[in-house]
Parts: C-alpha cells; structure tokens; sequence
C-alpha cells in the first residue's frame, strides 16, 4: 500500500433546487509513494480543486477513502501542509507572524524565541531574509505565495497539498520559485501533491502526472511516469528529446483525449488508471484511450523555452 | 503632508467662516441702546453675559465662549453647573450605555455571525426592534428603572447596540474561507480561531459599527437629557431655553457638535489601527 491510498473517490455536489445533482468526479483512485513529488493536470472545472480539498480533509468525499501512512483522513490535520491558491496569508500579520501562527499551532509549548527561530528558518529558506516584518499587502505576489509555501514546510507536514502554487505569476518569478521549491523538496523528501495547468512545470517537477478527463464525472485517466532524470533543471529538461515525447503525450491528452471519457467511453470501474510512460513504451499505450497516438500534435515547440533562455 | 490642497482647503474654509460670521453679525446687531434694565435682569438670573432682546450677535457669543470656558467646573447648585461639569455628565451616561452595548453586542454578533441557524432564528427579533426610536423606551425604563439618570444610561445602551450587533455579526459572517480553512489545517482550537483569526478580521467591520453606534448615542444622549432633566449637556440646552438665553444655547451647540466630532476622530483612528490592506 502507497503512503497516501485514494480508492473509489466519489463528490456529489448537491444541485440548487430543482436541478439535479453535479457529480463532480467518481471511481478517482491512485496512490502517492512516500517522498513522491505528483502532479495533477485537467482542465478547469473538472475538479482538482475539489480533489485537494478532500484530500485536505477540508471536504469530506461523497464516497471513497483516503488513506495516509496507514489512516483514514477524517478532516483537517497538521500532517498535510497546504498551500492555497490564493496565498491565503493574513494581511494582518507581519510575514514572521503569519509563519509563527502556523509554528505555534504545530507546537503549542515552545517558547516564543523557538517559534520565532523557527519561522526565521523557513523564511530565510525561501529567500524572504530580510522580509520578516513586512506585511503581506507590501510584499510581491511571487513573494507572497513563498510566504504560504514557507508557511507550510514549516509545519514539517508528512504531506504537502499545493493548489496552482504559481498560477498567478509570471513566467520569471514561477520559474525562479519553481527551482527553489524543487530545491526545498529534494532537500527534505517531502511528498507533494500539487494541482498544476502547465505542462511544463509538470514535467519539472513531478515524479508521476496524473492527468483528468474533463468534468463532469471526471476520472484520472491516465498516470504518466516523468522517466527524465531526477537532477534535471530547467535549463537542461529542453536538451532531453524524452522530454518533448512526454510533453507531446501531455499536450494530446488535454487537446484531444480528455474529453473522451465523459461520455463513459473508456471508463473501467473501480480499479487505479493505467501507467504509461511515454516514448519508452508507446506500444503499451491504454487500449481504453480512444485518441491518435503516434504522430505528435503541432504543439512541440511551445516558445517557453525562449522564457528559460533569458535566465 | 501638508500639501498646497490642504492648505488652500484650509483657506478657504476659513472664507466661509468669516463669510457665515460676517452675515450673522450684520443680520442681528442691533443699535446701542439704554440696558440697564437688561443688566438687571442678567443680575437676576445669575448669569454674567448681559441678555439681549433677539438673536445673540457673534460677539456676544463670543463672550459667553470666553466666560464658559474660563469657568467649566463650578458648581452652584441643580440649575447652574459649569458647562464642563454638564458635558461629563453626558459623556459618563454615553460611555456605560455604550461599554455595555459592546459588551453585549460584540459576543452576540459573533454567535450570530458564526451560526447560520441562530442568524435566521434571531434576525425577527433585530429587525422588529431595531428601526424602534430609543426614546420610545423611556416610559418603559423610567418605570422599571425608576431613576432618570440610569434610564439614559438604559436608552443609550438600546441605540448603541444595533449598529455593533449587527456589524459585527456580518464581519463575522464574511471572513474569508481562505483564512478559515488555513486555521482548520493547522487544527487551530476554537478560542484561539475566534481571538487570533475571526477577530482581527472582522475587526474593522466592528469598528464601523461602534463609530455608527457612538456617534448615534451622542445625537440620542442630549435628546434624553432634555427629557428626563437633572444633569447632562442636554438638560443645559433645555434649562437655558427655559432662561430664554439663546447665547448660551448656541453655545451649548456648538460644544455638542465638537464633542460629537472629537469621538467620531477618535473611533475613526481606532479603525484606521486595526484595518488591514489586502
Ligand atoms: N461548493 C460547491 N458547490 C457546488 N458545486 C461546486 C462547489 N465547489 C465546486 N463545485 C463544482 O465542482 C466542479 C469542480 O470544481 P473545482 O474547483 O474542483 O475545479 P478545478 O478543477 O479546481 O478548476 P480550476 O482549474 O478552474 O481551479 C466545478 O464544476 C464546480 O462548479
Ligand atoms: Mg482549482
């Protein structure tokens, strides 16, 4: 059994009256390895968000279980850190202050200088020393959304939950925060879940992208293994001709194939989706998956890369 | 800080007042005229300022501001108490009724803006009692209460609770999701989330409504005053009609409105302290 088990995931929101019920998403099952880094695309609307939340323990499934490091998630708790979409940080409080409130809630007895340290720790590890007694409202939005991810590693959480971290930024800033979180998280072994719509970053950061057919009744259609090394960086990921047969598989997916599976078509019940690992065995490719395979969509050369060789 | 806006306002508002000024003067002096009798009749009703037929001219009140303020606290007895002995009378009734109105409005309006249930049960009851003019329930407290000065505490507490009640209650009510949701992840117990989240966040929707709230006890506490009598700047306003000395009404006046001002600044740089930009 992975450390986090997701079997059967149902959510039912229930219509305004009159109109029937949204099942947003069913039969969601796939599992995250301890130390894992995965990754979930899908277009908007299908429910990733949604996803999160529950594993969050924010939202409780409509059907299904979560399971982590052997327990059922039941609701919220200090072992998955989560890092919301909109920041989330209290304008109220100073940068320190707002990661102290997390550091206090995960260690009610320690002094205030502990905390305070502690939190000093993170900060500084997102490259915000120095920025300690700003507040929010004065800080950047790259800069802001490091506060929310220095927020949650410093909680030391088994698992960390992140919801379009990078969404709201600019291609510079991402890619800067997007090396220093994957920095952090090969330093720490954390296990992430995070909620992504580029495919670059995807392929980036994660050991294993989960990818969603379009709602409603959303599935994951697909598991793809990122089979590039492990050290790569942003500035060698376009180097790699592997990478541009994942990013192909990805691309095809969102443009042709998720949305095949709303009508049922390529549904098979209760069981986790298959995993595919793009140019090393295509031949494997799901027999479920009615889209085109072999030749890649005219997507190849996406001009992020121009982006990349400014840095 | 002090730009050339501000500095031109500030002329300006200074033509207005010498314009305004200017037309008050001319419209009530009076030619000179023979007032020993009127000095004898001042004499009589103990007050220094002489007593003119008419409109006071802006001299005369001028005046009556001197001697008031060069003498606030005397006391001589029920009908002649210095203006500042009224003025703390009034601000001492204000400040219980409107303590005990946020003591009582503040943890209300945060149940009430917490549960959704008790919302919708109690929102009858604000609605039907809240648009019911303070005064209304002087009767009822003179009656139960049966002492004139704790009824004006009573029916400022009534008018202050209102706007904190229900401001308060709808600051609680609109704290974003986003900061609720960290303080369930981080297993944030329910004191700590009321004091250190759901507080300052709706802290400057509370304010409003204690600025609201304080602001409408001050118009409500000399309407009381004048009608239970006794003390307070209200009773001023009505025992110096009764003198018919209309200078010192004006000047009664004037010192409500610079009050009302001062605790209006006041509640508006309370405000300003706990607003937070986003
Ligand atoms: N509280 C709710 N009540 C009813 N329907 C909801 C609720 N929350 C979400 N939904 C519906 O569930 C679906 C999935 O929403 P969700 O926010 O999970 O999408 P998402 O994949 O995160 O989208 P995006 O990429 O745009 O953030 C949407 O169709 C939405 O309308
Ligand atoms: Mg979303």
């Amino acid at each position: 059994m992975a450390f986090l088990e997701v079997q059967g995931l149902k959510k039912v929101f229930p219509g305004a009256a009159g109109r029937a019920d949204t099942v947003v998403f069913e039969d969601i099952g796939f599992g995250i390895e301890r130390g894992e880094f995965v990754c979930i695309i899908g277009h908007s609307g299908c429910g990733k968000t949604t996803i999160l939340n529950v594993l969050a323990g924010l939202e409780s499934p409509t059907d299904g279980v979560v399971i982590m490091d052997g327990r059922e998630v039941a609701g919220p708790s200090l072992d998955r850190g989560v890092v919301f979409q909109g920041h989330a940080l209290m304008p109220w409080l100073t940068v320190l202050k707002n990661v102290a409130f997390a550091v206090k809630s995960r260690w009610p007895d320690w002094t205030r200088d502990r905390i305070d340290a502690h939190a000093r720790k993170y900060i500084a590890m997102v490259g915000l020393a120095g920025a300690e007694h700003k507040k929010p409202a004065e800080l950047s939005g790259g800069m802001k959304q490091r506060v929310g991810i220095a927020r949650a590693f410093a909680i030391q959480p088994k698992m960390l939950l992140l919801d379009e971290p990078f969404g709201a930024l600019d291609a510079l800033t991402r890619g800067t925060i997007q090396d220093e979180l994957l920095r952090i998280v090969q330093a720490t072994h954390q296990t992430v879940f995070m909620i992504t719509h580029d495919v670059d970053e995807a392929i980036l950061l994660a050991d294993k992208i989960l990818l969603m057919s379009n709602g409603p009744r959303a599935l994951i259609a697909e598991v793809v293994e990122n089979t590039m090394p492990r050290d790569r960086t942003r500035n060698t990921i376009f180097n790699d001709p592997q990478y541009y047969r994942i990013r192909n598989h990805l691309v095809d997916f969102l443009v042709n194939r998720s949305k095949l599976y709303q009508s049922g078509a390529g549904r098979d019940g209760d069981r986790h989706p298959p995993v595919l690992r793009p140019g090393l065995d295509e031949a494997e490719a799901p027999a479920a998956a009615p889209g085109r395979q072999g030749e890649p969509p005219p997507l190849a050369h996406k001009p992020a890369a121009l982006v990349v060789n400014l840095r | 800080m002090f730009t050339r806006e501000t500095l031109r306002a500030a002329l300006l508002s200074l033509v207005f007042a010498l314009a305004a000024l200017a037309v008050w003067h001319f419209a009530t002096v009076q030619p000179e005229r023979a007032a020993a009798a009127d000095d004898e009749y001042a004499q009589l009703m103990g007050r220094g300022v002489r007593k003119s037929d008419g409109f006071p001219t802006p001299a005369q009140l001028g005046e009556a501001v001197v001697q008031h303020l060069s003498r606030p606290f005397y006391d001589n007895g029920p009908n002649d108490k210095g203006v500042g002995i009224q003025l703390a009378y009034s601000l001492a009734r204000v400040a219980g009724g409107f303590t005990l109105a946020i003591l009582v409005a503040v943890p209300l309006g945060f149940l009430i803006g917490m549960s959704p249930l008790l919302n919708r049960a109690l929102n009858p009851f604000i609605q039907v009692l809240k648009p019911i003019s303070p005064l209304a329930w002087m009767p009822l407290a003179l009656y139960t209460i049966k002492d004139s000065s704790v009824s004006g505490v009573f029916v400022i507490f009534i008018c202050s609770l209102w706007p904190a009640l229900i401001n308060t209650a709808y600051g609680v009510a609109s704290v974003r999701r986003d900061w609720l949701s960290v303080a369930k992840t981080l297993e944030v117990p329910p004191l700590r989330r009321a004091f250190r989240v759901i507080l300052p966040a709706a802290a400057p929707t509370i304010l409003t409504g204690m600025r609201i709230s304080i602001g409408i006890a001050w118009l409500v506490i000399v309407a009381a005053e004048m009608l239970v009598g006794g003390t307070g700047i209200g009773y001023f306003v009505w025992n110096e009609w009764n003198n018919l000395n209309l200078t010192n009404v004006i000047f009664a006046i004037l010192v409500i409105g610079v009050m009302g001002m001062i605790l209006d600044f006041v509640f508006g740089r309370l405000q300003k302290l706990v607003t937070y930009v986003e």
